[in-house]
């Protein structure tokens, strides 16, 4: 199984995005993605930048893929989703059916992101036709309905699971991190860039609940499937994505790389665990609510 | 340019009554199950109602839509297949549509039928609707409620096909398609199952600190006296973030666009969607015939426009929280 790291989520601030990569060119991971997928607002980096950093990660041995924005409103996103596209070298993950357009168009295969909602086969065979080469399944499908698709899927397809990070749970035209400051959206004055792991949201009987990141909601438990890793396996999943994180981020690809070769060393999965801000969950790989933990069990033992 | 039209809710058959004889251009409704975007106890229509409707509306000229704009998994394809199959068999109109594969279906079983490209497709710009245009041939998009007027605006200008916004109703804060709050708690979410906050997963409870609203068991908001209780929808709940308590999200509120219809036409809206298939044949004869009046004095007279007083409060008094907002369309909302 391969190793991926997924889009960073958060907005660093510029220096900590370049060191970070810096660091993950010699992290265990095949694949780097890069870009930014939440709010077209950020621009830590621009397209030239995120280019030259994907140079850099392709010479040190990685795959690299340009992820685009989620949620396209204005026309100059557009024409910023255009220019990444055309790039003319690297692979995009095609997050919205507008990046899917222009990229067919190009006739240049890509990669699904997890919003473009492939829950079926005819879904992914129609993609697949546009020029789909690898997918991420969308974060609430199960493992059962994971094996149907990957067996309908033709061989050169692949498919990537998230196995590891706070899940996006929705995008919004809203920026929750300029409501919760009180500030109008325009003036946000980019305040998200001081919540490095998005902001904790919690139900007024404190149970930890969601997190805020500008205009997208995530979970506020991180999704671990590395217990499922032979499942996932069995089932064909060839890639996992690691979600970044803002501390310990080389610890979970370390611990993700020693238990694809040892899946069941319970000492690394214990410390994995340790690395999750507020708990983990796992429920929506086993057909449950999002946020259960089915494997509670390990956590005791 | 097509006069704006208007489409309405109906989430039975006295709905659709009330829809049709209050002047609506077109009534849109769902089976009984998981095939559309408002999956709850007791509404949506059998095959026979479907029947019963499609005869009433085209009896008195209007049109009507089939929802099935859910995200069919391998397990449920051939229900989601058979809902398209009786739509058409049924005289639909127009098929409302999110996946692409049910898209793809519907297009070569049953090309003669008009598609739209349903809220739940995420489609908010227009290379995305170039897309389903491109494969699907659509012939109308409902956009996502995350768009400002402006943009609303510069999309028509680019958009390969009509298209149409929400007007009144429950207001999705999120883009439609790509919410998975719900299915977070409980394991259903729109896309999978048609519903949002299932009432299967509600609890209410009077507690000595006041009334709770549960999801799922998660506390989702707590009223004191005198407070109105709304249902648990997680974006209207109220959380804690740092030291305050606050709508998080979203305030109970619903979304109100008489103030802004000169605009809406003037951007080339070519239709104007009502929400609530889940409320009451009241509600439906309510809001159907502020907003028949309304478009028709803008399409009369749109410089002359200005929203009477009484259509207002028609309106608020139907709305959720009893409160009403302009959303993404006005920007100082965002």
């Amino acid at each position: 199984m391969q190793l991926a790291l997924g889009p960073l989520l958060y907005c660093w601030p510029r220096e900590q995005v370049l060191s970070f990569y810096e660091q993950a060119a010699g992290w265990p991971v095949e694949i780097v993605y890069l870009g930014e997928v939440v709010c077209s607002k950020r621009r830590v980096l621009s397209l030239d930048e995120w280019l030259d950093l994907a140079k850099h990660l392709e010479s040190a041995g990685k795959q690299v893929v340009l992820s685009t924005l989620t949620l396209l409103e204005a026309g100059s996103e557009l024409g910023a989703l255009r220019r990444l596209c055309r790039n003319g070298h690297f692979d995009v993950e095609a997050n919205d059916m507008a990046a899917v357009n222009i990229l067919a168009a190009a006739g240049v295969e890509f990669i699904g992101g997890p919003t473009l909602n492939i829950y079926n086969p005819r879904t992914l065979a129609v993609l697949v036709g546009q020029g789909l080469r690898r997918w991420v399944l969308p974060f609430e499908l199960s493992h059962p309905a994971a094996s149907e698709l990957i067996n309908a899927a033709p061989a050169s397809c692949t498919c990537e699971v998230f196995a590891w990070g706070r899940l996006p749970l929705s995008w919004s035209a809203r920026c929750y991190t300029a409501r919760a400051e009180n500030r109008a959206k325009d003036q946000c004055e980019i305040i998200c860039r001081n919540d490095p792991d998005g902001r904790l949201v919690s139900t007024r009987e404190g149970q930890p609940f969601l997190t805020i990141n500008g205009v997208q909601m995530q979970s506020a438990l991180t999704q671990d499937l590395a217990p499922w890793i032979p499942e996932m396996e069995a089932a064909g999943i060839q890639v996992l994505r690691l979600s970044p994180q803002y501390s310990g981020m080389d610890e979970v690809v370390e611990c993700f790389d020693r238990l694809r070769r040892d899946p069941g060393d319970q000492e690394v999965l214990r410390r994995l665990q340790s690395l999750a801000a507020v708990g983990v969950c796992d429920g929506y790989w086993h057909g449950e609510a999002g946020f259960a933990n089915t494997a509670n069990g390990l956590q005791q033992s | 340019m097509q006069r704006m039209k208007l489409v309405c809710p109906a989430g039975n058959l006295p709905s659709l009554r009330a829809a049709v004889d209050g002047g609506a251009d077109a009534v849109y409704l769902g089976f009984r199950d998981a095939t559309n975007a408002r999956h709850f106890a007791g509404l949506n229509f059998s095959r026979d109602s479907i029947q019963q409707g499609v005869q009433y509306a085209h009896g008195h000229g209007c049109k009507v839509f089939v929802a099935i704009n859910t995200y069919p998994q391998p397990q449920g394809w051939t229900q989601w297949q058979r809902a398209v199959d009786e739509a058409a068999d049924l005289g639909a109109d127009a098929l409302i549509l999110a996946d692409t594969g049910l898209l793809d279906y519907a297009t070569r079983r049953w090309p003669d039928v008009a598609r739209h490209l349903s809220v739940q497709a995420s489609a908010t710009n227009p290379e995305a609707l170039s897309f389903y245009h491109r494969l699907f041939d659509i012939r109308r998009a409902v956009l996502p409620r995350v768009l400002s007027l402006r943009q609303v605006a510069r999309l028509i200008e680019h958009s390969p096909v009509p298209v149409e916004v929400f007007g009144f109703g429950s207001l999705c804060v999120m883009a439609e398609g790509r919410c998975l709050l719900s299915s977070y708690v409980t394991g259903r979410s729109p896309n999978t199952y048609g519903a949002c906050s299932p009432a299967s997963h509600v609890r209410w409870e009077e507690t000595d600190q006041g009334l709770e609203s549960r999801l799922n068991e998660v506390l989702i908001d707590r009223y004191g006296p005198g407070e109105q209780a709304g249902y648990p929808t997680i974006c209207k709940g109220r959380f804690r973030v740092g030291e305050h308590v606050y709508y998080a999200m979203e305030e109970p509120t619903s979304l109100n666009t008489l103030d802004i219809l000169p605009e809406l036409m003037r951007a080339g809206v070519a239709a104007i969607k009502v929400e609530g298939r889940q409320r009451s044949p009241a509600y439906v004869a309510q809001v159907t015939a502020v907003m028949r009046a309304a478009i028709d004095a803008c399409l009369a007279d749109p410089q002359a426009y200005k929203p009477h007083a009484a259509w207002q409060q028609a309106l608020a008094s139907v709305s959720e929280g009893t409160q009403t907002t302009l959303g993404a369309y006005h920007r100082p909302w965002l």
